[in-house]
């Protein structure tokens, strides 16, 4: 890891360097919500003016731009007997996520796991994710955070360069020869004895901010033992079977195949759709019979494949703690109340 | 309307009839029938792919010779239960299409009110013969339901190419929640705005909610719909009781839901 220090004034310099080699995608505003909160998202910026660094999470997760939510897998031309697949569209341009904290880092290194890490890459993911820059930037814990039960409070790879902001200047650790050759470009300094207490100091009170953990010790144990909690009946009753939990999750990749002739008969295409294990027909097999028909069977499932599956298969929970879902989710179902309630006595 | 009835079709070289459809109006705006002719860039491979033989928006005359009888609007005459008993006889498919044709529709709003009291408002000095608005499936037995108000013309039309090569009929099970948060939107709930999409069938592609306007459920329950859920995150964020029931009821899709809302809570 190579360390330097740069002006505020360099971010934008740094922005025009890499706008011109892809698509710039970072944190803007997007709406005030009804307390009056600044509410932001992941969009597609031409104007570093109009980027927000200083945000909190994202309504929506990141992965929509590497695992879209709709992607046209195939495309097929007919004729007579016969078919012939028709060449996907041309090469994307390549992402430069501009801001990405470490959470959302630590989740598309989770989905490399899965995505990458197979005996079958995800080709489309795989093309992005080879391609992508990422700069990261240090954040401010907001209530629902819980990234440092998870493990995923610091990003150590996944990212080109990471920025932490030390009040006019940012620490910047560069992990990339790409961006390195990039940081050469720009008014950059060692960091000297001075920027490296600082840096401590800023890392340190950041951890003080942390008002909400979760307590995975023995977890997957846990959960085994109480797989027939009576709290799951209880968090059932109350979800919707919307998908929105998984949907707004950064490490969800659930998805579902639908294959569509075209109104002329002479063309078919096959197109990806995410989908969340708490939708009905989730798994609902060929004949008719659904293995998980109640909601509360599903919400379960959802919590074992993060937190027990997951973590036996990886050492880790398919979970980054950024608190998104229990954000989004309109009957208030939150990770820490319901790991809370199924270790029992702490809700 | 290009005549094509010659060129004979295929799919992946099984060949395939083109279906004769006809298509219908009961009490109803029509607008569902005017969705499927917005969209001209397919209109013509639609046009092609089946024979229509009747579509008073599109066409005049029409033939009583059909296989599929797509069916817009509620029924709120006598004589109209009367064409729905021919269609019934002469189709082999019928497809209650839209709002109207599964639920009763916006029309249903009526049944509310006293009958008389209902005429006086619409037709004053001029009352016309009027029942309370049924769906289809209360006189006949109905197919296939295209659900929307109004319908979603991209869905329909995939759900006649399924038809057509053969294909089982899928509709989403989930709600619209799941097509809203795939279209990036923040949750109007967020915004301070009620809206139905948890308990709502999807298959419209979010399209109030991409619009900045809460779900009105116009599709009807999704499968296994919370309800009881989705009252209490109303009452939580402080929407009145009335506002979800004249919500729930503005399309007729949840009549059983609202019916028991009432006997248990005694409302109107
Ligand atoms: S847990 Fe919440 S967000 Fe997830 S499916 Fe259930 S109600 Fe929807
Ligand atoms: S499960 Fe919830 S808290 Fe964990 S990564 Fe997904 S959205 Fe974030
Ligand atoms: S099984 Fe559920 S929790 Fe796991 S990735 Fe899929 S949608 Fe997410
Ligand atoms: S706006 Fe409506 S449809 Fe969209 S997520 Fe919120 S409740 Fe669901």
């Amino acid at each position: 890891m190579i360390f330097k220090v740069i002006d505020r004034e360099e971010l934008g310099r740094l922005f025009a360097l890499l706008a011109p080699l892809g698509r710039v995608i970072g944190p803007v505003e997007i709406a005030r919500d009804r307390r009056g909160e600044h509410r932001h998202g992941f969009a597609e910026v031409a104007d570093f003016e109009a980027l927000c660094l200083d945000y909190g999470t994202t309504a929506l997760p990141a992965k929509a731009y590497v695992l879209p939510y709709r992607e046209r897998l195939a495309a097929f031309r007919l004729g007579g007997q016969d078919w012939e697949k028709v060449p996907g569209p041309d090469q994307e341009r390549p992402l430069i996520f501009f801001g990405l904290h470490a959470c959302d880092i630590n989740a598309f290194n989770k989905l490399d796991k899965v995505l990458l890490g197979g005996a079958y890459p995800v080709p489309g993911y795989a093309a992005r994710r080879r391609e992508m820059f990422v700069v990261g930037s240090d954040c401010q814990p907001r209530p629902a955070c819980f990234c440092r039960s998870m493990g995923a409070d610091t990003a150590r790879h996944g990212f080109d360069l990471f920025l932490t902001d030390l009040g006019g200047s940012y620490f910047v650790e560069i992990l990339s020869s790409a961006a390195f050759n990039l940081v050469r470009k720009i008014a950059a300094r060692d960091p000297e004895e001075d920027d490296h207490r600082r840096y401590r100091r800023r890392v340190a009170e950041k951890n003080t901010r942390f008002t909400t953990q979760v307590d995975t010790t023995d977890l997957t144990k846990i959960l085994d033992l109480e797989f027939q909690s009576e709290v799951w009946q209880q968090w059932g009753a109350r979800c919707l079977s919307c998908g929105t939990c998984a949907n707004v999750c950064p490490t969800c990749y659930c998805y579902t195949v639908s294959e569509q002739a075209g109104l002329d008969l002479q063309s078919a295409r096959k197109i990806k759709t995410l989908y969340s294990c708490n939708l009905v027909d989730f798994a609902a097999v060929a004949g008719g019979h659904n293995f998980r028909p109640t909601s509360h069977a599903r919400l379960k499932y959802r919590y074992y494949h993060k937190h027990r599956g997951f973590v036996e298969a990886y050492e880790e929970p398919l979970c980054v703690g950024c608190g998104r879902c229990g954000e989004s989710c309109l009957a208030g179902i939150t990770v820490p109340e319901v790991i809370a309630s199924v270790r029992g006595g702490e809700s | 309307m290009p005549d094509s009835s010659s060129t004979p079709k295929n799919y992946l070289g099984v060949p395939v009839k083109r279906p004769k459809v006809a298509f219908f109006e009961l009490s109803s705006c029509e607008g569902c029938q005017l969705q499927m002719l917005n969209n001209e860039s397919s209109l013509l491979a639609f046009l092609d792919l089946v024979e229509i033989v009747r579509f008073r928006e599109a066409m005049s005359g029409g033939g009583d010779d059909y296989e599929i009888a797509l069916v817009e609007g509620s029924v709120t005459r006598s004589d109209e239960v009367e064409r729905l008993k021919i269609i019934r006889a002469q189709a082999r498919l019928l497809v209650a299409l839209g709002s109207c044709a599964c639920f009763g529709g916006v029309n249903q709003l009526k049944n509310r009110f006293p009958l008389d009291w209902v005429k006086r408002e619409v037709y004053g000095e001029h009352p016309i013969d009027t029942a309370p608005a049924r769906p289809l499936s209360d006189f006949v037995a109905v197919d296939l339901k295209i659900y929307g108000c109004p319908v979603k013309k991209e869905e329909v039309e995939r759900i006649v190419t399924d038809l057509v090569i053969g294909k089982d009929i899928a509709y989403p099970d989930y709600p619209v929640c799941m097509e809203c948060k795939a279209n990036g939107n923040l949750c109007l709930f967020e915004l301070g705005e009620p809206c139905l999409g948890p308990v709502t069938r999807a298959g419209c592609d979010a399209w109030c909610p991409n619009s900045r306007a809460g779900c009105w459920g116009c599709r009807g329950p999704a499968t296994d719909a919370n309800l009881a859920q989705m009252l209490a995150i109303m009452d939580e964020r402080g929407f009145s009781r009335e506002t979800v029931i004249d919500r729930l009821e503005c399309f007729g899709g949840f009549a059983s839901q609202v019916a028991a809302l009432r006997a248990a809570g005694g409302h109107r």
